[in-house]
Parts: structure tokens; C-alpha cells; sequence
């Protein structure tokens, strides 16, 4: 069996400030809690945390993850574990004159629908086809 | 929003999170109705394995069923997937709305 295609969600963002500053809010702690979630995170390559958000029904709230990358100022990778599913969330900051283009891809998203149902009778080309703004596929 | 996830999305994933059953699962969405026997020919493991796994993949919706004479077809469901595209869809408001968040703590911090 082949590996089956996956998706990224991708957001690009300007921020006016320097990648310092940026670099400083996704890694540290009480930083990352104040817009993302609690967590024990360390920019360290291989280490595992967990990112914490409100149980809900069927969902305990916890996001198992792992560093892959932790290049300062420059890239922070880590995957994203949840419901027996493994995702990767990369951020990538670039300096600009105006302060730090960042980019977050969240990569790993199974699409077994769009393998199979290629040419299907229930209108998922045209659904899937509006995600297209939003979702960029990769292999 | 991650935390309004649907527990059919939950459901979804959990049983495609097997190999066993996706392979199963991609079978019929491959070929078309089958029944266990044949299925069992494919899937590397016993008859009674198959059965257990197209149990969960029922109760996902994945997967439908008909008797004809004495034996069970098994049908792929692809609109049981649905959960799966609108959970890609909730991560991109997700992320959204967290960088947005990001920008506001960037404001509030020391330079």
C-alpha cells in the first residue's frame, strides 16, 4: 500500500516586530500559554510536551508533541499528536524591513478521500476544491 | 476550533488510524461491494479480524452492509469522510486565530 497523500493548512503573516521578538513568543512558556496554549514546551530538539486546552466530550484536551526543529530565530518544527493522529506545525520567520514574515504550515493531514473518491458521484471535487484557498495540497 | 471538534471527525480518525482498516476501507472504496471472504483474501489477516475491523469501520459509518442469500456485502460510505475535510477546515480558523492572538501578545510585550 502506498502512503496516502496528505494536506497542509499554510497561514503567512506580518508581524511588526523583529523575529527576536517572535522567536521569544513561540518558545517560551508562559509566552506560548499567553496565545497558543498552557504547555511545558523547550526549544529543544527532541524533546516531548504536551499543549493543553479545555476537555471536551471524546477529547481530553491534550496534544502530544515532540521538537524537530528549533533553529533560533529561524524555525521551529514540532509534531502535533492527537486522536491517533500525527501532524508537523513548522514555523518559518523571515527578518523583513518592516519586522518578521512568518509562516505556519501544519502538515500531515490525511486526504483518503481525495484518492478515492477522485471522480465520485458526491460532489466532493467541488468541496474539496473550495478548501483550495485555505488548504495547499502536497505529497 | 480544535475544541469543537465533532465527535463523528473523532470517530473517523479513530478507525482510519488502523492499517489494517484503511487498507479495508480503500478496498471498497477501490473495487465496490465485497463480501468478508473476499476481503479476507486481501487483508492479511483472519476472517474473524476482518469482521472485527469492519465492525469499527460500521460504527464510523465508513462502512454499509447488505445481506444478499447467505452471505454480507460490505459497501465503502465516502460521505462518512465529511468530518475529516470539515476538521482541515476548523485548523486553518484555528491557526488563524491563534497567529491573530500571536500579533496581540507581540503588542502587549516588552520591545
Amino acid at each position: 500500500m502506498t502512503e496516502p497523500a496528505t494536506r497542509s493548512v499554510i497561514i503567512e503573516k506580518e508581524y511588526a516586530h523583529p523575529p527576536e521578538k517572535v522567536w521569544r513568543a513561540l518558545t517560551e512558556r508562559s509566552l506560548i500559554e499567553q496565545w497558543l496554549m498552557k504547555n511545558d514546551f523547550q526549544p529543544l530538539v527532541g524533546h516531548e510536551f504536551r499543549l493543553r486546552s479545555e476537555p471536551v466530550p471524546n477529547w481530553d484536551g491534550v496534544i502530544e508533541c515532540r521538537v524537530l526543529a528549533a533553529e533560533p530565530c529561524k524555525t521551529l518544527s514540532y509534531t502535533w499528536g492527537t486522536l491517533g493522529t500525527g501532524t508537523v506545525v513548522t514555523f518559518t520567520l523571515t527578518p523583513t524591513a518592516a519586522g518578521t514574515h512568518l509562516r505556519m504550515e501544519h502538515s500531515g493531514f490525511r486526504e483518503d478521500q481525495e484518492k478515492n473518491y477522485k471522480g465520485a458521484k458526491y460532489g466532493w471535487q467541488s468541496f474539496l476544491g473550495k478548501l483550495e484557498g485555505v488548504v495547499a495540497g502536497l505529497e | 476550533m480544535v475544541s469543537d471538534m465533532p465527535n463523528a471527525a473523532s470517530s473517523v480518525f479513530r478507525a482510519l488510524a488502523d492499517p489494517t482498516r484503511r487498507a479495508i476501507f480503500e478496498r471498497l472504496s477501490r473495487d465496490g461491494e465485497q463480501t468478508v471472504h473476499v476481503l479476507t483474501r486481501h487483508s492479511g489477516v483472519s476472517q474473524p479480524m476482518v469482521s472485527k475491523h469492519l465492525s469499527a469501520l460500521k460504527r464510523a459509518r465508513l462502512v454499509g452492509h447488505r445481506r444478499r442469500g447467505r452471505e454480507t456485502h460490505y459497501r465503502a460510505r465516502p460521505q462518512a469522510l465529511a468530518p475529516l475535510v470539515d476538521w482541515i477546515n476548523h485548523y486553518s480558523a484555528f491557526w488563524q486565530n491563534k497567529l491573530d492572538q500571536l500579533e496581540d501578545l507581540l503588542e502587549r510585550m516588552e520591545p
